[in-house]
């Protein structure tokens, strides 16, 4: 039988604020000692009380915003009971009725083909402080305790592995765009857990849901739901029953192993948190939020396409990342042809960011040098294996084009009685393939060319090279 | 008179004089303390090398020019609040020796004010209860009659400040925790509004209700007390931004005038006789003094006390479960994590506690939150409506504080529903979120009775007038307790 | 509103309260008492009558997200019963 897949996620994302959710602590941990970042608040001492930090409330709602939700006018953070030793105060302050947005939903590509992804809710938490197992003990690190974490469902809208690591993608973009997370997930700043269930094609009916948690990679995501899916449908294929589990993802192994089942499932007694004061998102606080929204990958790349004449394929690279976006663009005013600036991005650029490692933000070639750079080809001061050379020096030092062309003497000799001079000494010195020329083997030009490119090291306009060649050896 | 026994307003006066030094009075008080307290057991903890120090700081403040209400004066702290660098234990086995890395923000301003900070007293555990019979350690003994309960759950602050074991004291009031104790041992005592004082450093009982209140020998004490207190806290985001008035400047001995309601309700069967009567005679005393006094209905009384025992407990079962055995306090290993969770909170707390969390959490669990904890939140509407109806007519209500005197000790603890009903009266104020005043106004079987003024929402000058202009027409507050070993010289006066 | 047993060893187990057998016992017992007394709210018609969680008319109360100083890591572990590594210590969790 044929099975089709349901997949919701669930996405974690930590909020890049300079404080913690509920206390004045530093919300960067990645680096500190342990239990550096911790005060009475986020260690959850008897006393203390949370005080809600007004820009992860922002950037919740910019979130929802760009996931097209609804945005609650009245919202409530609520208590969440379960103990647990990452969780300081026994309970985690979360979201239950009353999230922040709710109702939206976001698009992806398979294939080429589009598909809308729902998104039920985005609600705003606190992170739960970190467990490092040694042995037969376990270490608590307080420093995450409190990080502010946005907590994104999707609808089960997703019926294969790929659109789920394609959303997952999606969703990685928009956050960065906003900048309201890094995204990255190998660093835990954005955590995925996924739900599954498996149901014969055309039926109607649903599944039982199997929930797979520590999902650290789009990779793991992929390979976790490929393997969830084959296990399940080899039980139902042998007329057994999915249990109701919750699962993890073991990355060393490949395998999904069972964490919780139904019966062990928790009772989180919900109740509103007595400590905050509900939270009104007024019309003129909502514009002023959205004010300050910036354009997101999917309204850019049809702009692109629209204003640049660029094939979408490139325009989805570009857009891939704010910052080459923006790159891009800065280019494009630079120069003028934004054909030619996305062929020099999507070509050399990445190749070399490839080769490098290094990320966008490192890139030392201002566009003003690129522009000059493309403006010198353009006016036959390099040829384009030159400008290549050139665009490495810069790529790696950062300096302007002129200089390093100069410097180098790199300038194109297009200078004809210069040129004539090297043309009639290569015709000299190769008297064999001249003969071949003139007996009309037309190959050995290029040959001659070639010789007139090494004695000029490179740096001979080519087309005029040719052009007084060809004229030299007619005899002309 | 003993330097003890001065209330704050006298010792105020003579510190400006330059009669006493801060010092001196601080030593008095320790020393009654220390010759006292092995009866009465109102402190968990007592510092005196602290409270000394103190004092000297704070006679060298005087002495430099400063001047503020409570400059040098010597008061205690219910084990509740957080200090820093001094065991916080909530009266729990559970927290025993936890020393708070900070102060709560009202120990923070009256370090500022300049007090001198006595110790720290007895309480039920985690401020669940109404005797001090809930405490981890022991507990405290009426000065009034030692065999009988100060009240609670603030029963050390009351008993130390009936005792002259310090001035006066904070207390905290969830659901009448300052005020009972406070007509038990015969003080005075204000339950502020709910948001007038920073909770921020008051370990958690049930938190929509909690706040911090305060203790003295007469109404001026407190008013004092209070203005230093109150005021809003960046850190608690249900302290509420308005103005703190001059409370001293409420203290008019005039009420003329003023519409005092008396709810029906408060006055039904099973109160004690004694009790009845003397609140008859206080309100008598203030028609006298030519309030305009009448009859008003709290329908929704009789509901307080199931609804605030769902949701306090409720509450308190999320805010206890931060005790662990993980970050401080008892740790109780066990074979498991687990075990030593179930350890630790099995054996760490005490019987009311469990029962409480217990309770709580069977209110907020699955298939049972809708019929227990938010029905309770919808008679707790109710419960706020009849009083925002009773004070578009009325300024002030006025009705006993308790439906008895202090019972014996033991009385009541087998039996936790009796202990609950002990609250009847205090519980609704406390679910409204208004201010509630206690002073005394009688003796029955021989033990202080209390009235209880209640006015609305951040009305506290009203309850300081009213309170005030009936201390000063009566004589109650100067009784004091007989624990010398020989009755009171003042002979009991009626006015 | 009787309890069971098992309801009672189930909410002890929700609040990781390790209870003795009488314990249980006698919590059963009271705890049937005061709710039994408590279910006199069920009589209230509140059809109408919204909850109230907190008795402030505030709303919007925030701070502006600025760092201010954590504790030294001395006093964070303070009063912690285990401690390695300048971490918390509590025995392997398993499950």
């Amino acid at each position: 039988m044929e099975y089709e897949a349901i997949i919701g996620l669930e996405v974690h994302a930590q909020l890049l604020t300079r404080s913690k959710m509920f206390c004045g602590c530093s919300a960067d941990y990645a680096a500190a000692p342990p239990n550096t970042h911790v005060c009475p608040v986020c260690l959850g001492m008897p006393g203390v009380l949370p005080v809600i930090n007004k820009r992860a409330v922002e950037y919740t709602i910019m979130t929802g915003l760009a996931l097209h939700c609804k945005i609650a006018e009245f919202s409530r953070f609520a208590r969440k009971n379960y103990p647990y030793p990452d969780l300081m105060k026994g309970y985690q302050i979360s979201q239950y009725e009353e999230p922040l947005c709710y109702d939206g939903w976001l698009n992806i590509e398979v294939d080429g083909v589009a598909k809308r992804i729902g998104i039920i809710r985005v609600h705003l938490e606190e992170d739960t402080a970190k467990l490092t197992h040694v042995g037969e003990y376990s270490l608590i690190d307080v420093n995450r305790s409190g990080v502010p974490l946005m907590e994104i469902v999707s609808r089960p809208d997703m019926r294969t592995p790929e659109e789920a690591r394609q959303y997952l993608i999606k969703l990685q973009q928009i956050l960065r765009y906003l900048g309201v997370c890094t995204g990255n997930m190998e660093e835990g700043a954005m955590r995925c857990e996924a739900n599954i269930s498996l149901r014969p094609a055309g039926s109607q009916e649903w599944g039982t849901k199997v929930e797979i948690k520590n999902l650290n990679s789009f990779r793991s995501v992929k390979l976790a739901l490929e393997y969830e899916i084959a296990r399940q449908t080899e039980l139902l294929e042998r007329g057994e029953r999915v249990r109701q589990v919750t699962v993890g993802w073991d990355e060393q192994r490949n395998v999904t192993f069972v964490q919780r089942s139904k019966e062990e499932a928790h009772d989180y007694r919900y109740f509103p948190e007595p400590d905050l004061p509900p939270l009104y998102i007024s019309r003129e606080w909502l514009e002023e939020i959205r004010s300050r929204l910036v354009e997101l990958p999917d309204a850019k790349q049809e702009r692109f396409v629209r204003e640049y004449g660029l094939d979408p394929k490139d325009a989805a690279v570009l857009v891939a990342e704010r910052e080459i976006a923006d790159y891009y663009e800065a280019c494009v005013k630079a120069y003028g042809d934004p054909v030619k600036v996305c062929h020099w991005i999507s070509g050399e650029l990445f190749r070399l960011l490839k080769a490098t490692e290094l990320p966008m933000s490192q890139v030392k070639i201002a566009p003003a040098h690129l522009a000059e750079l493309l403006k010198m080809v353009d006016a036959n001061t390099i040829n384009l294996n030159t400008a290549k050379m050139v665009f490495d020096e810069m790529f790696h030092t950062g300096r302007r084009p002129q200089d390093i062309v100069q410097e180098k003497g790199l300038a194109q000799i297009s200078d004809a009685d210069e040129l004539l001079r090297v043309v009639q000494q290569v015709i000299e010195q190769n008297p064999e393939p001249v003969q071949q020329y003139l007996k009309g083997k037309e190959q050995v030009l290029s040959f001659l060319l070639g010789q007139v490119m090494r004695a000029t090291r490179g740096k001979a306009n080519p087309q005029l090279a040719g052009e007084l060649l060809r004229r030299s050896l007619r005899g002309e | 008179m003993a330097l003890y026994e001065l209330t704050i307003r006298e010792a105020r006066a003579l510190l400006r004089k330059g009669e006493i030094t801060s010092v001196e009075l601080t030593r008095a008080v320790l020393e009654r303390i220390e010759a006292l307290d092995a009866k009465v057991r109102a402190y968990l903890t007592v510092t005196p090398e602290l409270a000394l120090e103190q004092a000297k700081a704070a006679d060298a403040r005087r002495a430099a020019g400063e001047d503020t209400p409570l400059l040098g004066i010597p008061m205690a702290i219910k084990d509740v609040i957080c200090t820093k660098g001094v065991e916080t234990t909530c009266g729990s086995r559970i927290l025993k020796g936890f020393v708070p890395p900070y102060d709560a923000t009202v120990i923070a301003k009256l370090r500022a004010a300049g007090a001198v900070l006595l110790g720290k007293t007895n309480t039920d555990e985690f401020a669940m209860g109404s005797s001090t019979e809930n405490s981890g350690y022991f507990t405290t003994h009426n000065p009034w009659d030692l065999t009988r309960v100060p009240g609670g759950s603030s029963g050390g602050s009351a008993a130390a400040v009936a005792a002259g074991e310090a001035l006066a004291a904070l207390g905290s009031d969830t659901g009448g925790s300052v005020r009972q104790p406070a007509a038990f041992c015969g003080v005075a005592g204000i339950k502020p509004t709910y948001g007038r004082v920073s909770r921020y450093g008051l370990v958690a009982f049930a938190s929509s209700l909690d706040q911090i209140g305060a203790f003295g020998r007469e109404v001026a004490d407190v008013a004092s007390v209070l203005g230093i207190i109150a005021g809003y806290d960046p850190r608690d985001s249900t302290s509420v931004n308005v103005p703190v008035p001059n409370y001293e400047e409420a203290l008019m001995p005039d009420i003329r005038g003023m519409r005092i309601g008396i709810p029906k309700e408060y006055f039904v069967e099973g109160i004690q006789p004694g009790v009845e009567k003397a609140l008859r005679e206080a309100i008598r005393t203030l028609e006298g003094l030519g309030a305009v006094v009448d009859e008003v209905s709290l329908p929704h009384t009789s509901y307080a006390l199931p609804a605030y025992y769902l949701i306090a407990p409720a509450e308190a079962s999320a805010n206890l479960a931060r005790y662990d055995g993980v970050k401080y306090g008892l740790s109780i290993p066990g074979e498991t994590m687990w075990d030593g969770y179930r350890n630790t909170r099995g054996q760490g707390f005490g019987p009311e506690v469990k029962r409480r969390i217990m309770l709580g959490t069977y209110a907020l669990s699955a298939g049972y939150y809708d019929a227990y904890y938010l029905k309770a939140q919808k008679v707790r509407t109710l419960i706020k409506q009849d009083f925002d109806k009773a004070f578009e007519r009325f300024d002030a209500l006025v009705t006993p504080t308790t439906p008895m005197v202090a019972f014996k000790i033991g009385e009541k603890i087998a039996d936790p529903l009796s202990m609950y009903l002990t609250d009847i009266f205090t519980l609704a104020p406390s679910l409204a979120g208004i201010c509630g005043m206690v002073v005394p106004c009688g003796m029955a079987d021989g033990m202080p009775v209390g009235m209880q003024i209640l006015t609305g929402a951040f009305q506290e000058p009203t309850a300081l007038r009213v309170a005030y202009a009936y201390e000063q027409a009566t004589e109650w507050h100067k009784l004091r307790p007989p624990l010398d070993g020989k009755v009171e010289d003042k002979e009991v006066m009626r006015q | 509103m009787k309890l069971s047993l098992e309801q009672v060893e189930h909410i002890a187990e929700l609040a990781k309260l390790g209870l003795t057998d009488e314990e249980k016992e006698g919590y059963r017992a009271q705890l049937s008492a005061i709710l039994e007394y408590a279910d006199m709210i069920q009589q209230l018609d509140t059809e109408a009558i919204p909850p109230t969680a907190t008795v402030l008319p505030l709303r919007n109360v925030m701070r502006d997200d600025e760092v201010t100083p954590s504790l030294p890591v001395e006093d964070v572990l303070a009063n912690a019963p285990d401690v390695e590594d300048n971490c918390f210590r509590v025995k392997a969790i398993l499950g």
